[in-house]
């Protein structure tokens, strides 16, 4: 039996991970001031960057469903939707876990924060919408308006540390990290990113497999 | 049903409104996390009462850690001005001299009392060079 190419990727992304985590655990040094706590760093970041790539996917596939109406492009839809919501529930947990030993609280209402929580809610009704509503074509254009909108708020989160006071440090960079640091850092996001790409996959077939079902026409009963 | 290019084009148009209507406009007037030492003075009596946070340095050779009571206290500035906290409970252990700090209280008796102190971590991640230690502060029992 031939594999579907998405296995592949989810194969190379699985090795990577498992690589890229024991690197960014037990060789990479601790950080200076959080000592072994900032190794959270190396699955919180690439959390936080891949979840808004999926919601990328997510706007394109709503704007080619809106402009095309094709059933594949409402596939990427619902299937990068979920798979972002995912993220971003990890890219929140793991965040409230740095929280907690750096900051002192697990939480707290601060624009970037507020901005990650309002991102996860809006996507989480995208899929309740999806889930209410059963016309296959009024599913893909409601989802589709409601994702571009939705998206509006991506880039707000990106900006919201820059834009506005807040708890949360400004974006790091390749002059702001320890080059060992940075290195393990793209590590795991390369590894993140072949896995989110296998889920999508994934979930764009069930996505195509339900949706040709309820277009197919009913079955004719023989007399 | 065929696609609806306009509908495409209507709704990103409405999303990137949005966007600059967020991005460019003045929220940032009006939506501010926490108040400078400096507008904090400014502002006076209609400061006090409310609960509200203050965010700044924390300024070197101010840190009085009472093991005994548990009760810290230390100054916020921003440069300008200088704010007396008194706090209770153990800080977060990266509190230190000249760290970001966010602290969340009320101004009582011409101090601000907080019992929620916030560490504010810069952007920078460094490795420890050789010989170095990671330099992680403990309020121990003999002080910071």
């Amino acid at each position: 039996m031939k594999l579907a190419w998405e296995h592949y990727i989810g194969l190379a992304g699985l090795v990577l991970m498992a690589a890229g985590n024991a690197i960014g655990l037990f060789w990479a040094p601790p950080e200076m001031m959080m000592g072994d706590v900032g190794r959270i760093l190396y699955v919180h970041v690439p959390a936080a960057w891949i979840c808004m790539v999926i919601y990328l996917v997510a706007f394109a596939g709503a704007v080619a469903s809106l402009a095309t109406a094709r059933p594949g492009a409402d596939a990427l839809v619902e299937s990068s939707v979920e798979v972002g919501v995912l993220l971003n529930v990890l890219l929140l947990v793991l965040g409230s876990i740095f929280a907690k030993p750096t900051w002192g609280v697990w939480w707290d209402w601060d624009p970037r924060l507020t901005a990650s929580a309002i991102m996860c809610l809006t996507f989480v009704g995208v899929m309740v919408l999806r889930a209410m509503v059963d016309d296959v074509e009024r599913r893909a254009s409601w989802s589709a308006v409601t994702t571009v909108l939705a998206f509006v708020n991506i880039p707000v989160t990106y900006m919201s540390v820059r834009w506005w006071r807040s708890l949360h440090q400004v974006q790091s960079s390749s002059s702001t990290m320890s080059a060992e640091m940075w290195n393990v850092l793209w590590l795991n996001t390369v590894a993140l990113l072949l896995v989110s790409i296998w889920f999508v996959a994934r979930r764009y077939r069930i996505a195509r497999d339900r949706a040709d079902q309820l277009r197919a026409p009913p079955l004719e009963v023989a007399p | 049903m065929t696609g609806r290019p306009l509908a495409a084009i209507a709704a990103v148009a409405v999303a990137g409104a949005a966007l600059a209507w967020i991005g460019m406009g003045d929220l940032g007037e009006n939506l501010v996390y926490y108040w400078s030492p400096s507008e904090l003075v400014a502002a006076g009596a209609k400061a006090h009462g409310a609960t509200i946070r203050l965010g700044g340095q924390v300024e070197a050779g101010t840190v009085d850690w009472n093991p005994d009571t548990n009760q810290l206290k230390f100054v916020v500035t921003d440069g300008q001005e200088h704010i007396k906290v008194a706090s209770v409970g153990a800080p977060p252990q990266m509190f230190r001299e000249g760290i970001g700090v966010v602290v969340e209280g009320t101004i009582k008796d011409g101090q601000f009392a907080t019992d929620r102190v916030m560490v504010k971590h810069s952007n920078e991640y460094r490795a420890p060079e050789d010989g170095e230690k990671p330099d992680i502060v403990t309020l121990s029992e003999d002080g910071p």
